[in-house]
This record gives structure tokens, C-alpha cells and sequence, in this order.
């Protein structure tokens, strides 16, 4: 065998190598997923069976019809769980967004007195679990009477995002060049017009992912959420789930089938947007 | 079109002074080059001009209208940036309309307008492009497409051309002087090179340590630079500048070889002072081989050792060892000298300068 055929074939057992490696990697990511949406279409035997059953022998959407089907007939509230949940997620996201570009930009831009101690001390609240929270934001938020509200966990929520999208949105606004900012002001515009028609397009695609970020953080919290509210007015899905476990028993096919649910407009909304996202990012093209 | 006047125009960063109450006044029309080495204030002068730097002492008058704390805007000015700063989100055609349609202008008189600066600058067929798809030199002209569409009362220039390569700057320089000609505006070109400047200004203004060290014509910085650092900056290759001593009408160098004083600096120096002694590439030459030979009132000749030489074609650098270190002469017509070889120099002494060593000013009355 000559050198030639030697590397060529080193190269592609290499990639098979690679290959196997991926599929191993990939099936972690994805296997629990799937259990999740296998288990919600199986009867209860199947799902406690030992050893698994890997293909489904009873497939039925039992669960998905019992869940809408009212409570008292198997259902939960899940209409009422969505429209908190997406309420909460949304209202929070906008505002910690918000924030967060005003944060990000005047930590790109400007040159203050405690700078670096005020960002440090931001990225340090993220250090604190949000559970550790929960006890001391519950006491607070009982005495404030905001306790079971949407405002108190779109409040909670806004505190745990901002630090992370400030931290994001700030690192993209350092992409764009300063230049360009002052080139608009000497073409007429006011700060403000300039930081619209010029920066913020160009930092667009961070801003996009700062709020996906956020979004997914809200929509799938469950450790303040359950603490923080307790009605059907106030309860997310995730705290949702919770309605499937019953003293001695836990509906595991119902709670997968909620699961799915929770998963569907999560999944579709970062499909969107990660279209948006990429494109942003090629045709940016700032530097050249 | 406007005059632009500077009164002590002064700034600092906390205890930091950066430039230090320079006065300048720029005629109508003029093209002024702001020129001078890294950190000299250059760039920040421009920026307070335009607005993007606060003024911490001193005025600015565009115009005759004192500018000190207007906004960019509203000063009716154009800059071309050193990173072009064409929006990238922006076709060509977006970016050169960008002002008319912040100022609300009509959309024909913007695309009239768009359409002039377009054919000015050729972009016509890179209208629809986004600056991505566009070569340095393309974004280069674009950027003063954008400046021209504004039609300012003064055009500021920092550093347009340092980020193209030399081809390509040499052709950008032909193309801004004809555009000054063209669009008949007063313009303020910073830059760090002094061919730049010299090429294209009507008067240059070289500055150091954020003061003006001399403002002229290239003509008179180039003949009769004002201060030691103008005559090592001006010109390329550099001025020879060496110290000495006078003693007797001569000029006694370190290594103890000597030179006879120039006859204009006669008046001016008395034995024992010392002074800088300064003679341009052009006016050291291989006897037979220089710009004036035949022609020059007051030549020296001397007979130095060949330590290097730079053929450029057209002529060849050449130097030559005296007082101990290298000095360069331009050989015109050039021959064939090896390294080592002793020549024949001639020194054209009626263009020599001498500063004082102390103040560094000229010693020319």
C-alpha cells in the first residue's frame, strides 16, 4: 500500500470515527426528547415497563383529548396555563429586552465612573439559583400582595433576565463599529435617530437572540413559578405539570403529553427566529 | 462653501491636554492638510470641527457662525471616515440618499441628487450593491459620494486613504484633488502622510504635541520649514540633520570633520553656538548628478565613502558616510557605484538650514 491510498484511507475511517461520534452525541440530545413524545402516546404499562419497550405496541391520543377535555374528566386548565404562560413570557421578555439594549448600549458606548464594578456586580447575580429566592421573594411578595399575580413573576422574571441580555446585547453593540453611529449624526441625524436607522439594525441579530434567550428562561422556569403562584389565574405550564401528580400517583402519560405541548410553540418560535438570526448575521458583513 | 476659523481651540482629557489652543484661519474654498505624527492632535481637531468631540476651551466658527456646542447636524458639514463608515445594511444607492432622506428632502430631488454625486464619482453601476460587495477603492468613493450628496460648506477628510494600498492610494489622491476642483469646496484633510499633503492641499498645517508647529504653502514647508521637526517630517527621504558646532565661519561636526557655513546663516550665528545643520536628499549629490547641478551659487565638494545604494530606476538613493552615520543623496541619471567606493559629493549649501539646537527654530533670517 503507497502513501497515498494509506491517508486516504486514515481519512475515511477518521470520518467514520467522526460520524459514530456525532450520532452518539446527538442521540443524548435527542433521545429524551423522543421518550417524551413516545411516552405521551403510550399507556402507562409500556412506560413503566422493565426492561423498556424501545417501539410502541399501543399507540393512542388518549392523553391529548383527556387534557382538553375539562377538569373532572382527566383535563387541566391548559388553555388558562398557555395564555399565563405566554402572557408572563412575553411581557417579561419584552421589557428585560428593553432593558437590556439600554444597558448594553450605554455599557458599549459610554465611558462612566464604576463601570466595570456595576457589570461585575450583574454577571454576579447570576451566580445566585433562582431557588435560593424563593423563599425570601414568597415572604416579600406576600406582604407586597403580588403573590399569585402575573406582575409578580413577570417582575422576578425581568430581574433574572436582564443581567444576561445587558451582558449579550452589549457584546454585539461593541461589533458595531462607533463610526458608523457618528457618520449618521454628521448626515443629519440626532443621537437618538442614529442609534434607530444605524445601530439598532445592525445589532439586530443579538437583540433577536438576547430575547429568544429570555423567552425560552421564562417559558420554561418552574422553581420561582411554583413557589410564586398557586391559582389557575396565575399558574405557567411547567407549574402545570404539577396538576398530573396526585397523592399516590403520577400521571406520566399525561405529563408527557403536557410536556409536548409546553415543547411545540417553544420549538417553533426558535425555528423562526434562528431563520431571521442567521440571515441577520451574514449579511451584516460590517467589516471588510 | 464657507471659511472655518479656529480661535485657542483647546482640548483636554481631565489633566490630559491634547491640543493646546491652536488658532488657524481657513479661507473660503481653501484645501487645508492637517498633517503630523501619531498622537499629535490631528484627528481630535477634525473631530471637534465636526462636532463629535466637545471643545474645552477656544471657538469655532464655520462660516462666521460660532459652531462650539452645535450638534453634527447642524453644522452643515461633510466627513469621509479612515473605516469609510458606509452603512452595511444599506444598498449604495441607500447610502448615498441616507442624509437627503433623514433631512426629508423630496424623492426626486433626492434621486437627482443621488444620481449627480453617482455620476461624479462613477458609481452608477454599484448602486444597487450593498458596501460588502464592493472593493476598498469602490467604498472609498462611495464614502465621498455620501460627503458630496450633502453639498456641506466644508468637507472633512480623516485619513480617507490609509487603509488602501499604495496603487490604489496614489489613484484615490488623483481622484480627490479633481473632485475638489470639480465641487469647489473648502476642505479639511487630516492625514499622517506627508506626500498626501503635500500633493493635495493649497497650505499645510503640521502639527505636534497638539500645537502647530508651521502653516504653509507645501512650497514654503518644504523650502523654508520653520522648526527642526517640520524639516525632518517634510520630504521623503528625510532631511540630513546633524548637530554642530560654529567655529570661525565653520561648522565643526561631532567626528571633527567640518563644513564651511553657509553664507545666508553668516548674520545670524557667532562662534560656539550650536546649531542643527540640515540638507534635503536633493541637494547632496554624486558631482555631475544632481537637480541643479551647474546651476547651485554655493557648492561644496567633498570625497565620501558609498555605504549603501537604493536603485529606483529613475534615480538611486545613495548613501554616504560623514560625521560618523548615513546620509542619503539622490543621484539623478543614475551609474553604477559599488558599495565602499569613495565619490565625488557636491552639497548645494545655498539650500541648507540650521536650527537652533535648543529651540529647534530656523536660524534663517
Amino acid at each position: 500500500m503507497d502513501e497515498n491510498s494509506a491517508a486516504r484511507l486514515k481519512r475515511r475511517l477518521t470520518g467514520i470515527v467522526y460520524r459514530i461520534g456525532l450520532f452518539l452525541a446527538m442521540l443524548t440530545i435527542c433521545l429524551p426528547g423522543l421518550w417524551i413524545v413516545l411516552s405521551s402516546l403510550r399507556p402507562t404499562v409500556e412506560i413503566m415497563a422493565k426492561p423498556p419497550v424501545w417501539i410502541p405496541q399501543d399507540i393512542s391520543f388518549d392523553a391529548y383529548v383527556a387534557m382538553f377535555s375539562g377538569i373532572g374528566k382527566g383535563g387541566i386548565p391548559v388553555i388558562e396555563y398557555f395564555r399565563n404562560s405566554l402572557i408572563i413570557s412575553v411581557t417579561s421578555t419584552v421589557i428585560a429586552v428593553a432593558i437590556g439594549m439600554a444597558g448594553g448600549y450605554a455599557f458599549a458606548r459610554y465611558r462612566f465612573r464604576g463601570k466595570s464594578s456595576v457589570f461585575l456586580g450583574l454577571m454576579l447575580t447570576r451566580t445566585v439559583p433562582g431557588i435560593a429566592l424563593s423563599l425570601p421573594l414568597f415572604f416579600l411578595y406576600v406582604r407586597l400582595g403580588i403573590i399569585d399575580t402575573h406582575f409578580g413573576l413577570i417582575l422576578a422574571y425581568v430581574a433574572l433576565n436582564v443581567p444576561f441580555t445587558i451582558w449579550l446585547i452589549d457584546g454585539f453593540f461593541r461589533q458595531v463599529p462607533k463610526d458608523l453611529a457618528e457618520a449618521a449624526q454628521i448626515d443629519g441625524c440626532t443621537r437618538w435617530q442614529a442609534f434607530w436607522q444605524v445601530e439598532f439594525p445592525l445589532a439586530g441579530p443579538g437583540i433577536a437572540s438576547a430575547a429568544i434567550f429570555a423567552f425560552l428562561t421564562c417559558w420554561n422556569e418552574f422553581a420561582l413559578a411554583s413557589q410564586l403562584t398557586r391559582s389557575v389565574s396565575a399558574k405557567t405550564l411547567p407549574v402545570g405539570l404539577l396538576d398530573y401528580t396526585a397523592e399516590f400517583t403520577i400521571d406520566w402519560r399525561g405529563m408527557c403529553a403536557l410536556a409536548v405541548v409546553m415543547i411545540i410553540p417553544a420549538l417553533t418560535l426558535t425555528y423562526i427566529v434562528q431563520k431571521h438570526l442567521v440571515g441577520g448575521l451574514t449579511s451584516g458583513a460590517v467589516k471588510g | 462653501m464657507a471659511t472655518v476659523s479656529l480661535k485657542k481651540l483647546t482640548k483636554r482629557y481631565g489633566n490630559v491636554g491634547i491640543v493646546h489652543g491652536i488658532d488657524l484661519d481657513i479661507t473660503d474654498r481653501e484645501f487645508i492638510a492637517l498633517v503630523g505624527p501619531s498622537g499629535c492632535g490631528k484627528s481630535t481637531t477634525l473631530r471637534m470641527i465636526a462636532g463629535l468631540e466637545e471643545i474645552s476651551a477656544g471657538s469655532i466658527e464655520i462660516g462666521g457662525r460660532v459652531v462650539n456646542d452645535l450638534p453634527p447636524r447642524s453644522r452643515n458639514i461633510s466627513m469621509v471616515f479612515q473605516s469609510y463608515a458606509l452603512y452595511p445594511h444599506m444598498t449604495v444607492r441607500e447610502n448615498l440618499g441616507f442624509s437627503l432622506k433623514i433631512a426629508g428632502v423630496a424623492k426626486e430631488d433626492m434621486d437627482r441628487r443621488v444620481a449627480e454625486a453617482s455620476a461624479i464619482l462613477g458609481l452608477d453601476a454599484l448602486l444597487d450593491r450593498r458596501p460588502s460587495q464592493l472593493s476598498g477603492g469602490q467604498r472609498q468613493r462611495v464614502a465621498m459620494g455620501r460627503a458630496i450628496v450633502r453639498d456641506p460648506d466644508v468637507f472633512l477628510f480623516d485619513e480617507p486613504l490609509s487603509n488602501l494600498d499604495a496603487k490604489l492610494r496614489t489613484q484615490m489622491r488623483t481622484e480627490i484633488k479633481k473632485l475638489h476642483a470639480k465641487v469647489q469646496s473648502t476642505v479639511i484633510y487630516v492625514t499622517h502622510d506627508q506626500v498626501e499633503a503635500m500633493t493635495l492641499a493649497d497650505r499645510i498645517v503640521i502639527m505636534r504635541d497638539g500645537h502647530i508647529e508651521q502653516v504653509g504653502t507645501p512650497e514654503e514647508v518644504f523650502r523654508r520649514p520653520s522648526t527642526r521637526f517640520v524639516a525632518g517630517f517634510i520630504g521623503s527621504p528625510p532631511m540630513n540633520l546633524h548637530e554642530a558646532t560654529i567655529d570661525n565661519g565653520q561648522l565643526v561636526f561631532a567626528s571633527g570633520e567640518k563644513l564651511p557655513l553657509p553664507g545666508q546663516f553668516k548674520a545670524n550665528v557667532t562662534t560656539g553656538d550650536r546649531v542643527v545643520f540640515g540638507l534635503r536628499p536633493d541637494d547632496i549629490y554624486p558631482t555631475g548628478h544632481g537637480i541643479s547641478s551647474g546651476g547651485a551659487a554655493d557648492v561644496h565638494q567633498i570625497e565620501l565613502p558609498i555605504t549603501v545604494t537604493e536603485p529606483l530606476g529613475n534615480e538611486t538613493l545613495v548613501f554616504v558616510e560623514f560625521n560618523g552615520s548615513d546620509w542619503v543623496s539622490r543621484m539623478l541619471n543614475p551609474k553604477p557605484l559599488k558599495s565602499g567606493e569613495r565619490v565625488a559629493m557636491s552639497l548645494d549649501l545655498s539650500q541648507a538650514h540650521l536650527f537652533a539646537t535648543d529651540t529647534g527654530k530656523t536660524l534663517r533670517s
